[in-house]
Order: C-alpha cells, then sequence, then structure tokens
C-alpha cells in the first residue's frame, strides 16, 4: 500500500528572515479564482473612481509677461525650454524644469505675431507686427548679447512664421507664403494664390519638403517647396485658425476651425475628413500633437484646453480649465509627451499633465506594475454603463456647459428638421451626407 | 475592425498558453493512495494510513473527546489554517489545528445550532435560536443581529459577496452582508420548513431542499426561485454542490444519494445505501463525503464508482462533516468527540496566495481583507452564470438598434450576412470579420455596378429619344430620311 498525504514543509512555504519579503505562490487554475467577471468588472470600476480621485492635471503657472502671451514655440533640441511671445512684443524663455524665466527679450514694438525654432536648436526666429523678422542665437543670448544677430525689415505685415525641420529654410506668412533661407534677405520663393491673406503656416516634420497653411477665405492650402506651384487646397464653412501636422503620420494633418471644430484630413484624399472633433464651445484657436501622433491638444476661445485622441468617435478625452485661465491662445504638448502648455490673454503660461492622474517622479515597479492593470482594466470596461458614467464625467464651467447645451438642443432640431423635410419630399431628392464630408465645401487638385 | 481584433485575439490566446504553461512551476503534488492486489482501500484504517504517511501528517490525524457539551458543528476557515467547532449546549472554540494553538475559548451559556467562520474582521458567527451573534477572534462579542421572526436554522457564509444567508422554519431565507450589516433581501420560499440549505461556491446561488424531493435554487434578485428541481421522491437529507460548480449531491429520505449536473441540471448517477446520508460535503478534489448515522463514507469519483474510497467508524452519530481546503484532512464533528480524518487526495496540492494563503501573515490577512472589501460582489450581479458580464449583452444591443432607428427616422441596411460556422479554427472572430467584410465589398460593387447600368441606360434611352424625335420632324415636313 503507497500513501502521500499533502504536506507542506513550512521551510519552503514561510520567509527566512524578518528582512526577506513574504513568499507568494501562485496558481492559475480557473477553479481557484471564481467570478473572474465580477471581480474584474469591480476593479475597473475602482480603478475608474481613483482615477477621477487622483486626476489633478495644473501643476504650475509661469508668470512674468506684462500682456496676453499669443505665440509660443517649443526648443527643438531640449526639452526643458520653451520659446513664448506676448502681445507687447515681449520674448522670453523659459526652463521648466525649475518653471523660471531664463531671459527676457523686447523683440518687437507690437505684437509677437510667430514664433519658431530652427532644426539644430542654435536659433529662433520671431516674427512681429512691426513688419519685421529677427534671428536670435541662443548661444549669443546666453553670452549676454541681447539683441539678434539679424533684422529683416520687410514691406508687408507678417502673420505666423515656421522653421524647416532638417534644412536652414523656413516659412513665413502674411499676404503670401514665403520661403525664406537663413542667410538671404528675400524670399527664395513666394507662393501666391488669389488675395486673400493667410493665418498659419506649418511644416511637416516627417515629409519635411511639405508644408501647409491656412488662407482667409476659409480654404487649407498644401505647398511642395520643391515646387513653384501649391499642391491642393481644401475648402470648410469657416475660416480654419491652424493647421498642424501630425508627428508619427506623414499625411495627416488637423485643423483647428473657427465654426468650434477641429477636422482631420488625409492629404491624398482631402473630400472627406478623416475625423470630425467637436466639443468645443466656441473658435478653436491652437492645436498641437502630442509626439505619440494619437492624441491633440487644443485651445479655444471657450477659455478651455482639450484633449482629443485622433481616431475615435471624435469627443474630447479631457478638459481642463480654471476660472483664472482667459482665452487660450496657444497650446504646445511638451516633447516627452508629459506636459501641456497653453499660453492665455492674462499673461499666464500654464503647465498641465497630459494624463490628469498620472503620478509624476519616482514610480516603484509594483506602483508601475498596478497601475498599467489598471490602465487595461479600464480599457477592458470602458463600455460599460456604468464605468463610462464615471470616466466622461468632468466638471466643466457654467458658461461651457450652457453653451453645450444648447449646440446639443440645435443639432437635434437640424436634424429633426431634416428628417422632417426628407420625408416629405421626393424620395431621394434630399440625400444623407455623411458628418465627415459635410463640412467640406470644395476641394481642389 | 478585423486587423485590431485579429492582434487581440492572438494576445489573449498566448495569455491562456503561458497561464496553461505555469502548471510546469507548480511544485506540490496531490496525495494518492495505491492499494496492491487483493487489498481494497475502504478496508484500510485510519490507524494504517497514520502509520504509513510521515511525522508531519500523521499529526494531523487527532480526536478530541468533547463529551460534555453536545453534538459538534464544525466549520474551516477558508485558508484551511483555523478551525471553529460549536457543540449545542453553548461551547465555541477557535484554534489553529495544525499547531494545536487555541485561539479562543468560551461557552456562550445558550444553545448554539451553527458555527461559521467568516474569514474577515469579525472571527466567528453563531446562530442561536432567535439571533445571530458575531464573535473577533478575542472572545468580543462584536453584534448581536436580532430577528423578530421565529428561529433561523443553519446558515451559510458565501465569501466573495460577504453574504450570510439564513434560513428558517417558516420558509423564509434572509441574504444579510455582514460587512456593513444591512438585509440584503428577505425572500418567502414559500416551501414550508426549511431544513437543508447549501450554496454553489461557483455562482454563488443558494440551493434548498424541501420534504417533497425538490432543490430550488435562489439568488437574491427574485423572489421566485431560478431553478426547480425534482432530485428525489421523498423528503432530501442533505445537499452538496462541488467547488466548480459542476454537481449536485443529493441524498433523499428513500436511501438513495444521486449526483447531478448542477448546469444542465441532468442525473447523472444515484447510489443505493443502507440509509440516506444525512451529511455530504465536497472536497477540492471532488472527493464527496457521506455520513450515514455514524459511519463515514468517502468516495473518490462520485460519478464512475460504487464502493466508497474510505470509511471510518464514531462511536455516535455524526453532527457535521468538512473538508479542510488545501489539505487531505476530513474533519468530522460527532456527538461527543471531533475527529480529524486523514483522506489522501482531497485536498488542492498548490494554493494560490493571492485568493487564500495557509501561511499568511497578519499584514497580508489585512491587505486581503482591504482587498475582499473593495471586490465584494454586489447582489445584483449574482445569476446562475456568474460570467454573465464578459459577455456580449444581445438583448440590449437590440434594444439600442430600435431606439436608434426610431431617432434616425430610417431602418439600416436590411438582410445582415451571418457567415456559417466553420469548424477547425477558421471560425475565429478575426476570419469572421473578414469574411464579413468581403460580402460587404462585394455587395456594395453590385450596388455600383448596377447605379452605374442605369445611368448608362438613362444616357442610352436619351439619346434615342432625340433621335426619334428627329425622324419624327422629318416625317412631319415629309422627307423620309432616316438617320
Amino acid at each position: 500500500m503507497k500513501v502521500k498525504v499533502l504536506s507542506r514543509n513550512p521551510d519552503d512555504y514561510l520567509r527566512e528572515t524578518k528582512r526577506d519579503i513574504h513568499k507568494v505562490f501562485r496558481n492559475y487554475n480557473p477553479v481557484l479564482h471564481p467570478f473572474e467577471a465580477p471581480r474584474e468588472y469591480l476593479r475597473a470600476l475602482n480603478a475608474t473612481k481613483l482615477d477621477r480621485v487622483f486626476a489633478k492635471p495644473f501643476i504650475a503657472s509661469l508668470d512674468g509677461h506684462r500682456d496676453g502671451v499669443c505665440c509660443m514655440c517649443r526648443h527643438r533640441k531640449k526639452l526643458s525650454s520653451i520659446f513664448s511671445g506676448s502681445c507687447d512684443g515681449e520674448i522670453r524663455q523659459w526652463n521648466l524644469t525649475n518653471r523660471q524665466c531664463i531671459r527676457t527679450l523686447q523683440g518687437h514694438t507690437g505684437f509677437v505675431r510667430g514664433l519658431t525654432c530652427s532644426a539644430d536648436g542654435n536659433m529662433f526666429i520671431s516674427v512681429g507686427d512691426d513688419k519685421t523678422i529677427k534671428h536670435w542665437n541662443t548661444d549669443a543670448l546666453s553670452e549676454g548679447r541681447d539683441f539678434p544677430i539679424n533684422t529683416l525689415v520687410t514691406k508687408s505685415l507678417y502673420t505666423g512664421v515656421d522653421h524647416h525641420w532638417t534644412e536652414a529654410t523656413y516659412a513665413t506668412c502674411g499676404q503670401t507664403v514665403d520661403i525664406w533661407n537663413l542667410e538671404r534677405a528675400e524670399p527664395i520663393r513666394v507662393y501666391k494664390w488669389g488675395m486673400d491673406s493667410v493665418n498659419s503656416v506649418r511644416f511637416n516634420p516627417v515629409e519635411t519638403n511639405l508644408c501647409i497653411s491656412t488662407v482667409v477665405d476659409r480654404s487649407i492650402r498644401l505647398y511642395d517647396i520643391r515646387a513653384a506651384v501649391p499642391l491642393n487646397k481644401v475648402t470648410l464653412k469657416l475660416k480654419s485658425n491652424v493647421a498642424v501636422w501630425n508627428p508619427m503620420e506623414a499625411y495627416v494633418f488637423t485643423a483647428a476651425n473657427e465654426d468650434h471644430n477641429l477636422y482631420t484630413f488625409d492629404m491624398r484624399k482631402l473630400d472627406a475628413a478623416v475625423n470630425v472633433h467637436t466639443d468645443h464651445t466656441d473658435a478653436v484657436l491652437d492645436v498641437d500633437y502630442s509626439p505619440t501622433g494619437r492624441e491633440f491638444v487644443s485651445g479655444s476661445y471657450d477659455r478651455s484646453i482639450r484633449i482629443f485622441p485622433v481616431l475615435s468617435s471624435g469627443k474630447s478625452r479631457e478638459v481642463y480649465h480654471t476660472k483664472r485661465m482667459q482665452r487660450v491662445f496657444t497650446v504646445r504638448w511638451s516633447a516627452d509627451n508629459r506636459y501641456i502648455l497653453s499660453g492665455s490673454d492674462e499673461t499666464n503660461i500654464r503647465m498641465w499633465k497630459a494624463r490628469a492622474s498620472e503620478k509624476l517622479g519616482m514610480v516603484t515597479p509594483r506602483e508601475k506594475a498596478a497601475t498599467v492593470y489598471n490602465d487595461k482594466l479600464k480599457e477592458k470596461f470602458a463600455y460599460h454603463p456604468q464605468v463610462k458614467r464615471i470616466a466622461r464625467h468632468r466638471h466643466v464651467p457654467k458658461s461651457i456647459y450652457q453653451a453645450m447645451k444648447e449646440k446639443r438642443l440645435i443639432k437635434e432640431s437640424q436634424r429633426k428638421k431634416e428628417q422632417n423635410v426628407r420625408m416629405h419630399s421626393k424620395h431621394g431628392s434630399v440625400p444623407r451626407v455623411v458628418e465627415k464630408k459635410k463640412h467640406i465645401v470644395t476641394f481642389q487638385e | 475592425s478585423p486587423g485590431r481584433m485579429k492582434s487581440s485575439e492572438e494576445k489573449y490566446n498566448s495569455a491562456v498558453k503561458r497561464a496553461a504553461r505555469y502548471e510546469l512551476l507548480l511544485t506540490e503534488e496531490p496525495g494518492f493512495l495505491e492499494t496492491e492486489e487483493g487489498e481494497e482501500s475502504w478496508s484500510i484504517d485510519q490507524r494504517t494510513i497514520a502509520d504509513a504517511a510521515d511525522i508531519a501528517s500523521a499529526n494531523k490525524h487527532f480526536e478530541l473527546k468533547l463529551n460534555q457539551f453536545g453534538p459538534y458543528r464544525i466549520d474551516y476557515t477558508r485558508n484551511g489554517r483555523h478551525l471553529l467547532i460549536g457543540g449545542r449546549r453553548g461551547h465555541v472554540a477557535a484554534f489553529d489545528w495544525i499547531t494545536k494553538q487555541l485561539t479562543c475559548e468560551m461557552n456562550v451559556m445558550e444553545a448554539v445550532q451553527d458555527v461559521k467562520s467568516l474569514c474577515i474582521g469579525a472571527f466567528s458567527c453563531n446562530l442561536y435560536r432567535f439571533n445571530i451573534e458575531l464573535y473577533t477572534n478575542r472572545d468580543v462579542k462584536m453584534q448581536c443581529i436580532l430577528s423578530w421572526v421565529d428561529y433561523w436554522v443553519h446558515y451559510n457564509f458565501m465569501l466573495y459577496n460577504l453574504f450570510v444567508t439564513k434560513r428558517n422554519q417558516h420558509g423564509f431565507l434572509q441574504y444579510t452582508d455582514v460587512s456593513i450589516g444591512n438585509i440584503v433581501s428577505t425572500i418567502n420560499t414559500k416551501g414550508g420548513r426549511l431544513n437543508i440549505m447549501c450554496h454553489n461556491p461557483h455562482n454563488a446561488v443558494v440551493l434548498l431542499g424541501h420534504h417533497n424531493g425538490s432543490v430550488t435554487m435562489w439568488t437574491p434578485n427574485q423572489k421566485e426561485p431560478v431553478v426547480k428541481m425534482l432530485c428525489h421522491n421523498t423528503a432530501i437529507r442533505a445537499l452538496a454542490v462541488d467547488q466548480c460548480g459542476n454537481y449536485l449531491a443529493t441524498s433523499g429520505q428513500d436511501r438513495k444519494m444521486k449526483i447531478y449536473d448542477v448546469r444542465m441540471f441532468k442525473p447523472l448517477h444515484s447510489y443505493q445505501l443502507h440509509t440516506g446520508p444525512s451529511n455530504l460535503c465536497f472536497s477540492q478534489r471532488n472527493l464527496l463525503a457521506a455520513t450515514c448515522q455514524n459511519v463515514v463514507q468517502i468516495y473518490k469519483d462520485p460519478c464512475v464508482q460504487e464502493h466508497p474510497y474510505l470509511t471510518h467508524r464514531l462511536r455516535l452519530p455524526v453532527e457535521d462533516v468538512a473538508f479542510c481546503p488545501y489539505e487531505d484532512v476530513l474533519g468530522v464533528g460527532g456527538s461527543d468527540s471531533f475527529v480529524s480524518l486523514l483522506v489522501p487526495g482531497a485536498g488542492e496540492a498548490n494554493y494560490d496566495a493571492f485568493e487564500s494563503n495557509p501561511n499568511r501573515s497578519k499584514k497580508q490577512r489585512r491587505e486581503w481583507e482591504v482587498k475582499a472589501l473593495l471586490e465584494k460582489i454586489q447582489p445584483d450581479m449574482i445569476s446562475l452564470d456568474p460570467m454573465v458580464l464578459s459577455k456580449v449583452d444581445h438583448v440590449s444591443m437590440e434594444r439600442l438598434r430600435k431606439d436608434k432607428e426610431e431617432r434616425m427616422g430610417f431602418v439600416e441596411e436590411t438582410a445582415k450576412f451571418e457567415p456559417k460556422h466553420k469548424n477547425k479554427g477558421r471560425s475565429k472572430s478575426g476570419n469572421v470579420e473578414k469574411r464579413k467584410q468581403k460580402v460587404h465589398g462585394a455587395t456594395i460593387r453590385e450596388q455600383i455596378k448596377e447605379e452605374m447600368k442605369a445611368k448608362r441606360e438613362k444616357l442610352l434611352k436619351a439619346e434615342e429619344s432625340s433621335l426619334d424625335q428627329i425622324a419624327v420632324v422629318d416625317n412631319q415636313t415629309g422627307d423620309t430620311t432616316e438617320f
């Protein structure tokens, strides 16, 4: 007769000394883990609730400017440095780790309309209402010489500037889109199409010869700087303030429009938007992409900042607002994907977390594992009504809340009216237009 | 999109494989008892087994002579470490049965019907004639749950919901949440005096055995039984459900013991014994313990074998029987003693420390308690299928689709294509989606073809009609030239 009775040797199961960690044994047999689905669901619910508890996105406010901040640019090589220009012509360079202003320069007499950093990071260029373009050298500035190395006085007003991502070229926009070389005093190429002024210009970080501009005649125009003629354009119903390229996908750009929406387009197929992002209740003034290319942040005239995912439904993931923050003129996403900077009308630049409940600072491996697990749980149960309700819940200022309600009502009544018209007219005479095509007026190759 | 679904399916499959491969790392093997030719396992008595096993196991076989305080009801804690015994005449004791260290002992000066260890905060819960009392592990009486209805007979503790369910002689079933202390629901079962109750650890439904031989299953959400099964022609004497929620063992006054498949509600096996067992208990590895008066019989594969695996005879009738989790031990509460029997192969060899850890420290217990409270399953999640939350909710989807149709005022494209189910792995969701999209593309192409055809025909028709008109004009003027 052979007998074996289960007996566990305590030496294998208990820790040897007080300083050791406890021994933990796992058995993944599902029989030992009953109620998997309800328990996971409850864990997801708790994770969502804790996410809301720990959502404290505001980090710091950088103050120092004496007039509204109207443009900002990131340093293309350093994470901790940004330049900001204000409406009284002052340009400041900030150190984000110390949250202090490194230097102040009286750049222009009038608005600073555009700021951009060169590809190698040595230089930055500013453009202002006094019809000048100024080149500044950061090495020279750090030695104490507080003046630009180059000033170009031009005939027309410029409203924006952007530097090429690899070469020593930059583009300005005003009456026309001009491509400049750093050594020349005259633009090497001028793109002119109609008599309308151009709002903004941006170079493509991936396909570096493409650039995009938004024009006052409600169109968005694409250029290849190797060609003499603009590429193509798409016209929307209202004018776009800024159009920005996706840093990961070469052909995708997002335009921030005056009709409270943002439109993501694929350059190769301009007859329909890839996505229409609604949620703002006033004109969207600035957009910036996250370095991952999956999300972007937008600042709007309605005093709020919203973060949108590029490919999902078109609703915002997050909204940031403060009582003290007035009209947001410019937003930037930091290059390490963690922070968002917003420059607004009341002279402050605010630093926010990109993910509101993220823990900054040292995270132990166990904490990290728990965070990753919770994120996956939230993603898995995201469509359950209770979890969705809690995850979606945001407090929003009263003006925005009322405006959203009104917009919803307007949209619903328009839909009903269209439905009635369709029901009472000849079959097929009132065609259905997809939302993504509805806002486009024309497009041209 | 089919690509995303395919990648998520791959991830899921690889996770399942990795979890299954973890079995290689399990350290312990379950116990066994192999008999030689001519020797029958049921004739082997406990002393022989204890002699043949090692010393640590031999110590697990002991007998406590407790002849003063009446028949004892017993309960093991969930991690199999502590044992709680309660005698009918009021003696209640809790101790670590491996080290024989007494945690607390008292006489509550009242008749004790049943004891259950709660595993959270309060250590034990005793049931008397009218009320339930909760005791911490330091003999401190925590709370006295009085009830105005006549006395409750036996109760059950469900771990993941932290409920205590009680049944009484008037046919009422009551669920109480022990962590908060509120009564979740009281159900009038209308089945007469409820003597027999057990709960299904897999999906937390309560099974009640009635005097007409039927077994009913209850959830706190419904006032009606979820399932009603007729198991015996006579009154039911005992019920037990195994850990996976697969098998239901019932015994009746007609001296039969039957095994049912509790998911399909089908009978599997039927034994005829000399009396109907008064206590039934399943172990973690699906061994079934049945007590007939003063004999304890243990069956190894209840669906297959006819003869018991082990037997043990006590002097006086048996009151209660319970398998110790994660150990090869069966505790028997008798009329004047408590006996701990060795049953090789009863307990699960490898425990999962995050579920229940027999070797846990105080800190680990506290952490576990907090996590258990956070993950406490709400009563409205209890149903016959515990995994219903992870399944697609077809009912709501239909309802939403109908609402959308009403709102939009049109019916979406009908004649949805449902691809035929294929075997051998060709019906994975990614492949199904691909097939659907192929058909969708084909229908669109056909539609476009038809439209183009219609347009072309229209154009041709227009041309023809214009040509006809010209010919007619000519005829009118008299010329008969034709084009």
